[in-house]
This record gives C-alpha cells, sequence and structure tokens, in this order.
C-alpha cells in the first residue's frame, strides 16, 4: 500500500459507517438499537476526522478534534441509555410512541 | 470606552451559570435563590459588555490556550444582541419559577434550576465561540441539557418527547460533525471568517441539515410540538424562546460569514422557510391544546428567519441581516410570554383545552391580555419588534426585486392573527376556575409581552448598527 491509498480507505470506511448507522438509527425500531446505531455513525465520522491529508506525521487538531468527540459520545451515550431505561419503565416497552400528538 | 474591558469578562457569561449549576447539586435548600443570584451576575457581565464599542471584536483565549488547540471566543454584535435577549428571558423565565413554579409544582421545581443553568451557560458559550468545533460542543451541552427540560414532567409523554428529540439530535449533531471533518480538511482551519469562501459545498450542505435537525427547521420540525409541549410552563419557554434559536445563530454565521456564495442554497433554504410557515401556522390553527398550539406557531416562525438567506444579498445584506435578528429577539420575548401565560392557564383552569378556556378573560385577565400583546409581534404589526423586523424582510424582498418571498411574510402574519385571536376569543365567557391564578408571575409573563411590543419602539440605534455589523 503506498501513501496515498491508506486515507483513502479510512475516508471510505468512515463513511460507509456513518451512512450504516445512519440508517439504522432511523429504520430500527427498538431504541437500544437505535442508540448503538447512532453511536456507530459517530465513529464513522471520526475515521474521516482522524485522516490527514498527506499520510505523513499525524494531525495533532484533528487528534483533539477525535478525542473531545469521543468524550461527548460517551456522555451522551450515557444520558441516552438512563433515559431509555426511564422510558421503559413508564411505558413498559423500549420503543416510541407512534403519532405523539394524537 | 473598552479601555475598561477585561477579555476575561467575557468568562463571567459562561462561568456564572455553570458554576451554579455544578453548585446545585451539592444544595438542598436555596435553589432558586443561587441561580436568581447567578442570572443577575451574567446581565450585569452582559450590560458592562454592552459597553465595547461597534466594530472591534473582544476576544479571550481560554486558559491562555491559543487556537488552533486551544479555545478562542470572541464578542461581536451579533454575539452581544443574542447574550442579551437571552439574558433578559432566562432571568424573567427564573423569576417566574421562583415565584410559581415552586409553589404550585414543587417536585419539579426542585429539579429545574440545573438544566435552567446549564442551558444558559451552554448557550453563551455558543453564542462567543468562533469556530465550527466548539459550535458543535456547546450544541451538544445545550441539547443535553434542553432534553433535561422535556424530561422534568417525570411521566411518560415527557420521556417519550424527551427520547425522540435525543434521537434527532443524535442524527444531526452527527450530520453536523461530519460537515465539519469536510471543512477542516478543505480549508485547514476551524475558524468560521479564516475559512470564508473556502468552504466546500459538501460541509457546508451536511452542516446545514445537522443544524436543521437540531433547530427544528422544516421539514425536520416533527419533534419539537411533542417535546416542547411536554415540559413545564417556564420549560417549554426556555425550549421555544431561546434553545432552537441556537441553530439559527449558527446557520447565519456559516452562511453569511464563511460561505457568501451559494445562491441556489439559500433559495432552498428561503424554500424550506416557507414549507414552515405555511405547515406550522396550519397545524397551530387545528390544534385542541394551547401549548401545541404555541409549539407549531414556533415551527412557523422558526420559518421567518430562514428566508433572511435568500434576502440577504448585495446591497440589502444588512437589512435583511437586522430584520432576522431583531425577529429572533422578539418571537423569543413573545413567545416565553404565552409559554408563561399557558402555564398560568394550566394551573388557573386544571386543563389547556382551548374549547374550554372560558372564564379567563373574567378570573385572568393579565394572562389572556398577556396573549394578546404577545400575538401583536406573532402578527407583525405595530408597534411591535415583530413589526419592525417584517418591515426590514419586506424592504429588502422589494429592494432586491424577489417579491415572492414577501407573500410568505404577509401571509405568515394573517394566520398567526387567526391562531392568537383564537385563543383570546375562547377566554371570553363565563366558565369554571379550580383556582385564582397568583398576581407577580402573571406580570413577569406581561412584562415579556410588553418588552416585544417595547423592542419595536427602541429598536432603532441596535438595528441601524446591526445593519451596519453584517458581515
Amino acid at each position: 500500500m503506498t501513501g496515498v491509498e491508506v486515507p483513502l480507505i479510512y475516508v471510505v470506511t468512515g463513511i460507509f459507517i456513518f451512512l450504516r448507522g445512519l440508517y439504522a438509527l432511523f429504520a430500527r425500531p427498538h431504541l437500544l438499537h437505535k442508540l448503538v446505531a447512532g453511536n456507530l455513525a459517530a465513529s464513522g465520522v471520526f475515521l474521516v476526522i482522524a485522516w490527514s491529508p498527506q499520510g505523513g506525521p499525524p494531525d495533532p487538531v484533528a487528534q483533539a478534534l477525535v478525542l473531545t468527540g469521543i468524550v461527548v459520545s460517551v456522555a451522551v451515550t450515557a444520558y441516552a441509555a438512563a433515559l431509555l431505561a426511564r422510558l421503559e419503565q413508564t411505558s413498559g416497552k423500549p420503543y416510541l410512541e407512534h403519532d405523539p400528538d394524537r | 470606552m473598552s479601555a475598561g474591558i477585561a477579555p476575561w469578562l467575557l468568562a463571567a457569561p459562561v462561568a456564572l451559570p455553570l458554576g451554579a449549576g455544578l453548585l446545585m447539586t451539592l444544595l438542598v435548600r436555596g435553589r432558586s435563590l443561587l441561580t436568581l443570584v447567578a442570572g443577575t451576575g451574567v446581565l450585569i457581565a452582559v450590560l458592562l459588555l454592552l459597553d465595547v464599542p461597534v466594530g472591534t471584536r473582544l476576544e479571550l483565549a481560554v486558559g491562555g490556550w491559543p487556537a488552533p488547540l486551544g479555545i478562542r471566543w470572541h464578542l461581536d454584535l451579533l454575539a452581544i444582541v443574542f447574550l442579551t435577549s437571552t439574558a433578559v428571558i432566562a432571568l424573567a423565565v427564573a423569576l417566574f419559577a421562583a415565584l410559581h413554579l415552586s409553589r404550585s409544582e414543587p417536585a419539579i421545581a426542585r429539579h429545574f434550576w440545573a438544566p435552567l443553568l446549564f442551558v444558559w451557560a451552554a448557550l453563551n458559550a455558543l453564542f462567543l465561540s468562533a469556530d465550527v468545533f466548539n459550535l458543535y460542543v456547546t450544541l451538544e451541552l445545550l441539547t443535553l441539557a434542553a432534553v433535561m427540560l422535556v424530561t422534568l414532567e417525570n411521566n411518560q409523554p415527557a420521556f417519550d418527547g424527551a427520547m425522540r428529540y435525543l434521537l434527532v439530535a443524535l442524527a444531526g449533531s452527527t450530520l453536523y460533525l461530519l460537515g465539519v471533518a469536510l471543512f477542516y480538511h478543505a480549508t485547514g482551519t476551524l475558524d468560521l471568517v479564516l475559512a470564508a469562501g473556502a468552504v466546500p459545498p459538501a460541509a457546508l450542505a451536511l452542516m446545514t441539515v445537522g443544524l436543521m435537525a437540531k433547530g427544528a427547521l422544516f421539514p425536520l420540525h416533527a419533534w419539537l410540538p411533542p417535546a416542547h409541549a411536554a415540559a413545564p410552563a417556564p420549560g417549554s419557554a426556555l425550549l421555544s424562546a431561546l434553545v432552537v434559536k441556537a441553530a439559527f445563530y449558527i446557520l447565519l454565521r456559516l452562511w453569511l460569514e464563511s460561505a457568501p456564495n451559494h445562491d441556489a442554497g439559500r433559495i432552498l433554504l428561503g424554500l424550506c422557510g416557507t414549507g414552515a410557515v405555511i405547515w406550522g401556522s396550519l397545524l397551530a390553527l387545528t390544534q385542541a391544546r394551547l401549548k401545541l398550539v404555541l409549539a407549531y406557531s414556533t415551527v412557523a416562525q422558526l420559518g421567518y428567519l430562514l428566508l433572511v438567506f435568500p434576502l440577504a444579498q448585495g446591497a440589502w445584506t444588512g437589512t435583511a441581516f437586522a430584520g432576522g435578528v431583531w425577529l429572533a429577539v422578539s418571537h423569543g420575548l413573545a413567545k416565553a410570554a404565552m409559554f408563561l401565560a399557558a402555564g398560568l392557564v394550566m394551573y388557573t383552569l386544571g386543563h389547556d383545552r382551548i374549547a374550554e378556556l372560558r372564564g379567563l378573560a373574567r378570573h385572568a385577565p393579565l394572562t389572556l391580555f398577556t396573549f394578546g400583546i404577545a400575538g401583536v409581534t406573532l402578527m407583525g404589526l405595530p408597534p411591535s419588534g415583530g413589526f419592525v423586523a417584517k418591515w426590514l424582510l419586506l424592504t429588502a424582498a422589494f429592494g432586491s426585486g424577489q417579491w415572492p418571498w414577501a407573500l410568505v411574510l404577509m401571509g405568515g402574519g394573517l394566520l398567526a392573527a387567526v391562531y392568537t385571536f383564537r385563543i383570546i376569543g375562547a377566554g371570553f365567557g363565563e366558565g369554571p376556575i379550580e383556582r385564582k391564578p397568583p398576581r407577580a408571575p402573571q406580570w413577569i409573563a406581561l412584562a415579556l409581552a410588553g418588552l416585544a411590543l417595547l423592542a419595536g419602539v427602541a429598536a432603532e440605534l441596535p438595528l441601524l448598527q446591526l445593519q451596519e455589523a453584517a458581515p
């Protein structure tokens, strides 16, 4: 593999993982599936950020962004998991209601 | 003048509510008092910052670390307008909650203060952030705090609305972050101003769609009504008046400062705004519950803000920019007033079904009057802030030869008149009430509505400055 192909693999894989996660976030009805899918999509984005254009030395800014992004992602996931637990306690099922207005 | 203003003062509007919010977890008593003290501190700091001369950018490198690894905050006119209006609205809501929510629903009030302060701190940090990644982090802080506000009622509809909101926000922030990745790789910077003109269309599109999901901008608005209606009244006031404006604020900076040349994208945003005005207003007309009317009205009013993008072009940029910003401020004041008044309606009648509002005119005239005064701004009638803002947008529409947008502005006002009069009309006649509403909270809601009205009279100076400061 040459220095040009390596970053391309990161970007293509990252975008594929992102799209796969985003699709599952909408398509899967079970809330735990949605939560994992959201995390998967975020991981894909981290791969795209971590790509450094010349395939040369790693970019410290990009690494700082990914680290911060992971911290944010962990916090959101923990909160969403707690909310999911409370929702299941009150409604008895780990799904969203349909048509909340009616 | 600015010699007396140290850059560290920029930290106060974020540090005070954040510190107080964290301290809240240790306190058993005095939570409302701590909130009001911290909030007053923020208001004082923001009023001191008003002294910064127009055209200068006050900057602060947080912790002494320079960009790009450090966090840079800056203050310009757009930031100060949003900081000030947020401080006024948030403090009024806190005062309302201290006087009313603590008495009527003490179990909910106990947990209201921390999310209020976190929302406030996140908003202020967002207004001061100068780069797209810090904006991402502050948006996430804002979302988590806002979802906490939705969950306060502690029942199934609240958790359902909160989860829906959180999941849409999660998708939105991931899209936005992918846009940030492309933004950074294409421009080599995260700074909105330094990247000006070099933002790739794909990054712009991803960030915009993500922000539209977070800001409930049509057609990604469906999560808003159940979430905003499920929160307790002061929480709904914060969500509808302040939280949804954060996405608009970033869109303004992104499209006007960083990516000024995307005409097709701007027209697309304008069309989304048109859809929001029509669809939101029509659904507001058909709702049976007062809080849902107000929530759909927010969807509609956010649509007007999107009209800024097609209108802010060439010589008319300043006019449309000033009009859009002022519309956001006026709507914030008016909608906060209306949601607080809706809370008082719930307290007085024990429900918020529009068909059974009779008796309000007799037993809670101030509250019904609040809907009328705030409604003047939503309709865009003189002398309200909404009128002046729409007037500027109309001027830009006719001046730049884009009159179809003017039809949206005027038609939306008519629809707002219909749903406002529907609320007020339902309040007349004799009907049963559960208890008398307290006096002081009614005056707070009315004062916010009055400020929305005054925003049209006392607007000349800020509007002229905004027109000049437009990017």
